[in-house]
């Protein structure tokens, strides 16, 4: 009815037969499809799988939480809180190069210097390279929300000091990556830091973790840590160092307080000090535990071994008469001098006045090798072993010196050198019936029962011949501390300098122990080139301990000693008095 | 009384008789529109708005197709000469007023709208050419032959240098097919292979521009350049191969999720469905598809004129390569060639033509006289 029917049947007839060959091509083509699909679908399926997975898959590492570390009493010390850090993919970040600007606004980088650094990075094969560390977690967010490719958080934790440059050498601090590196926090660095963990997460491609696929490995979080340190006391040590090192200009200073019981420091502080908190006071004259790492000379805080090693001869007494007259003298060529004629005095007034004429004329009468036996013993030349990170030993002659100069200047402290922890550690046996605990920074203290280097008579004797010390007739009376028996050392050393020794510049020392009756605490304080015309260790580093060991007692609510003095205040404190 | 309608009509239903839709194809389409915006939302992994976009996209697509299904072939015949003239004119335009968008210029830029002319001279080129056939005898003389190879020539030039390797490849292809539809004698086919295959080289050197022999190349060997253009190959790779035979579920695709696969709604679509649904989902894919080229080769088998089959016939298989190359770039297959998984990709224009090539399908077979016998 349309067209012509002729044409129409015609071309009906090979067009269908053509419709036919093509639909057996198609058919073909199809099939060809469905054998790609099963050849990537089945047959190299787990390779593509695996490929896929090494696109997205990644191994984080989740860190440990850092334990604490607190006082004897609980108190914080050192604790973590986490933070974030933003770190990029250098090669997803620069792609979008033109986002740098939005990315370090927030941050307060130099996108310039950014770019700069990211290139440098990328060059290497970088991939992942750190915009900026430690920032508060809303920060983080609030970067992440700008979704810059390439730009991802990590948790991190940052180490915070509660009482900052109060007990900042002790603790020391760690670095970035949370790992102890100076003090305490390097000596117990494995048991704070704990294990970090692992899991398996799912990113995608700007490298943002979409999933936590599964946990690895539990991160265990870093074990707290109780110092034997007192925060009060480590408070105070602190303030009266300070301002004694300001007033008198000094260039340094340091005090340890140990319990004379059981060894551990209760507190320790030197100056100058530093703000653990502070990364950019990070410098080696400033961290530095100057109380366990730097020596001094002992000077006169040594003659108390050099009278017990006299007194555990038997033939010395208290009482035993030595002629210091005319404060002078002369040993092997050199010139041994007092700063006064004390004249004919005893065992007792040569520690009371500190005359070297008297301790030189005990030490030689001694066989030789008494006092370095002594002084050996009492653990001079070799570090305390209380395991802080870079402790000095100090120095003492290997063997006993033959010279009698030699003998000489080491009964009064010259020739050897010990750090004030040294010192501390040393005159625990006088506080101690003539036995040394060992040193810990740890609650509870060592385990090792205490080492004796004197008999309970001598030890008992030179302690309360050091009460003479700090009396009105000694060298020490500033160091007394009213209702209390204080026993004490002083010492005022010429600085050992190149060549010889400085003429003006001074070590003021002291040492001391109350109270006597009972000893509860060992003190040593040390005070370098203190300026001025005061630089005795009678006028300089006694008063910190007298401030110092006066609220320590009070602190530890230890009773008075002292006959007589305080009658009234200890009615009034509603005490009975016996 | 409508013409069309001649004898009883007992085998046709309401929509048939009536909305002029063929239901077959119609279900066939819908179930493929369906299960594309399946997938699709899950490539959009959440983002409503462009999913609800694209269903209104489909909308107009299919509303595209009810009206040119009213439009009886005769109809349609009658204005192809005008048409493709102005579909070749607007194509002119394009090269000298045309909007460039990424190097190309493919757009005119009508003020109310852009159109593109590439996308109207899918439907217009077929038409011309089983225009021409339709009057001449069977099978087509060597002048006859030059003028359709002139009706292919010129549009798919112009659409080559816009550049449009893709949209020129399926015109031509439309072109091509009707004419063989049209009868063309088997010497000249094999004549035109052989010519093919010796125009290849002269097309490597002198016809593509450096960007489309880099796809080329990295058909060739995707990992010859990892990060650049074999990224594309390997991530799509990466995720059809993750989907194994069952697929990881809807949703759950990660490399698209995951942003590793890129042009996830648009062109590689595929990807996202095969690795969501697996071979299991490729295959139903396949199936849907093909029973809607054979449905389209079923009509034109029996279309009543030349004109009318050899466009049903062009428009059916058009669509077969349609998918064929998207599935076979996607897959590794072919060289990476822009074309949308039709039905299924992201994007609108290229929709509304395909839907509106349904449409004369529809209206080919619903305007058929029946015979009554």
């Amino acid at each position: 009815m349309s067209g012509t029917p002729h044409r129409t049947d015609s071309t009906r007839g090979s067009g269908r037969w053509r419709l036919v060959a093509v639909a057996g091509v198609l058919g073909l083509l199809a099939f060809v499809l469905v054998a790609r699909a099963v050849e990537i679908q089945v047959v190299e399926r787990a390779f593509l799988e695996g490929q896929g997975h090494a696109r997205h898959v990644r191994v984080n590492t989740v860190p440990a939480h850092r334990g604490m570390i607190t006082d004897r009493f609980g108190e914080p010390l050192a604790i973590s809180s986490p933070v974030d850090s933003v770190w990029a993919d250098p090669s997803a970040l620069l792609p979008a190069v033109d986002r740098l600007d939005e990315l370090a606004r927030p941050l307060g980088l130099d996108p310039a210097k950014l770019r700069r650094r990211l290139e440098a990075e990328a060059q290497r094969g970088r991939e992942f390279v750190y915009i900026r560390r430690h920032i508060p977690p809303a920060l983080g967010e609030q970067v992440m929300d700008l979704r810059i490719p390439g730009v991802s958080l990590r948790r991190e934790y940052q180490r915070f000091y509660p009482t900052g440059e109060v007990s900042g050498h002790v603790l020391g601090f760690t670095d970035i990556d949370d790992r102890g590196q100076t003090g305490l926090e390097r000596a117990y660095d494995s048991w704070l830091s704990g294990q970090s963990g692992a899991k398996r997460v799912m990113r995608d491609r700007l490298g943002r973790v979409i999933e936590d696929i599964e946990q690895l490995r539990e991160p265990e979080p870093g074990k707290d840590l109780a110092l034997s340190l007192d925060r009060r006391l480590q408070y105070i040590a602190y303030r009266s160092l300070k301002s004694t090192v300001q007033r008198f200009q000094a260039r340094s200073g340091s005090i340890v307080v140990l319990d004379a019981r059981s060894g551990e420091v209760l507190a320790m502080a030197s100056q100058p000090g530093f703000n653990p908190n502070d990364r950019s006071q990070l410098r080696g004259p400033l961290y530095r535990n100057r109380a366990v790492t730097d020596v001094v000379e002992p000077g006169s805080t040594m003659k108390p071994f050099a009278v017990a090693a006299a007194l555990e001869t038997g033939k010395f007494e208290p009482g035993t008469p030595i002629n210091a007259d005319p404060g002078w003298m002369m040993v092997g060529g050199n010139t041994v001098q007092d700063v006064h004629n004390y004249g004919a005095i005893d065992v007792a007034t040569v520690l009371q006045k500190s005359s070297n004429v008297g301790v030189t004329k005990i030490a030689l009468s001694l066989e030789r090798g008494r006092i370095w036996r002594m002084v050996d013993a009492a653990g001079f030349g070799r570090s305390t072993a209380s395991g802080y990170p870079g402790e000095a030993g100090g120095h003492l002659a290997p063997v006993p010196p033959d010279s009698h100069f030699e003998r000489a200047t080491l009964a009064f402290g010259y020739g050897l050198s010990a750090t004030p922890l040294q010192i501390a550690h040393a005159y625990t046996a006088f506080a101690n019936d003539g036995r040394m605990p060992m040193i810990s920074f740890l609650r509870g203290g060592s385990q090792e029962p205490a080492k004796r280097v004197m008999s309970e008579k001598t030890a008992d004797s030179v302690l309360h011949m050091l009460e003479g010390v700090v009396t009105p007739e000694g060298t020490a009376e500033r160091a007394d501390i009213s209702g209390y028996r204080v026993a004490g050392k002083t010492g005022t050393s010429k600085q050992a300098v190149a060549g010889g020794y400085s003429d003006d510049d001074y070590l003021a020392l002291f040492a001391g122990i109350v109270p006597a009756s009972d000893p509860r605490f060992v003190c040593v304080v040390v005070v370098r080139e203190p300026k001025g015309d005061s630089y005795y260790g009678g006028t300089v580093s006694a008063p910190v301990f007298r401030e110092v060991m006066s609220q320590a007692l009070r602190l530890y609510n230890i009773p008075p000693d002292e006959d007589g003095g305080l009658g009234p205040l200890m009615i009034a404190g509603g005490r009975g008095h016996d | 009384m409508n013409d069309d309608v001649v004898g009883p009509a007992r085998d046709r239903s309401f929509v048939q008789r009536y909305l002029h839709l063929d239901m077959p194809l119609l279900v066939l389409l819908a179930l493929v529109a369906a299960g594309g915006l399946v997938v699709l939302y899950s490539a959009f992994n959440g983002d409503f708005e462009a999913w609800e976009r694209q269903c209104w996209r489909l909308g107009v697509a299919f509303f595209v197709m009810l009206v040119l299904a009213q439009v009886p072939p005769s109809l349609l015949r009658r204005w192809t000469p005008l048409l493709y003239l102005a579909g070749v004119a607007s194509l002119l335009a394009v090269m000298l007023f045309g909007t460039s968008a990424g190097g190309a210029r493919r757009w005119i830029d009508l003020g109310v709208m852009m159109v593109q002319p590439s996308e109207f001279m899918k439907l217009a080129l077929p038409m011309m050419v089983a225009w021409v056939l339709a009057r001449e005898d069977v099978p087509p003389r060597v002048p006859v032959i030059l003028v359709v190879v002139a009706v292919i020539g010129v549009p798919v030039g112009l659409i080559a240098v816009q550049p449009d390797l893709g949209t020129a490849l399926l015109v031509a292809a439309a072109g091509v097919f009707a004419l063989f539809l049209g009868g063309l004698s088997w010497r000249y086919i094999a004549g035109g292979a052989v010519l093919a295959g010796a125009a290849a080289p002269l097309l490597w050197f002198f016809g593509m521009r450096d960007y489309q022999r880099q796809r080329v190349l990295t058909f060739l060997d995707p990992e010859r350049d990892p990060l650049g253009a074999g990224y594309h190959i390997i991530q799509s790779k990466i995720a059809i191969g993750s989907g194994g035979v069952y697929g990881k579920g809807w949703m759950a695709g990660t490399q698209s999720h995951l942003e590793f696969l890129p042009e996830r709604h648009t062109d590689f679509i595929f990807a996202v469905l095969s690795e969501e649904f697996g071979f299991f989902g490729v295959c139903v894919l396949l199936v849907l598809y093909m029973a809607v080229v054979g449905r389209g080769l079923w009509i034109a088998g029996h279309a009543q004129d030349r004109y009318s089959r050899l466009l049903a016939g062009s428009i059916s298989l058009t669509f077969f390569v349609y998918f064929f190359t998207n599935i076979g770039m996607v897959s590794g297959l072919l060289p990476v060639v822009g074309l949308p998984l039709p039905l299924v990709s992201f994007g609108g224009t290229s929709m509304v033509t395909l839907m509106a090539g349904f449409g004369i399908l529809m209206s080919i077979q619903t305007h058929r006289r029946l015979w009554s016998s």
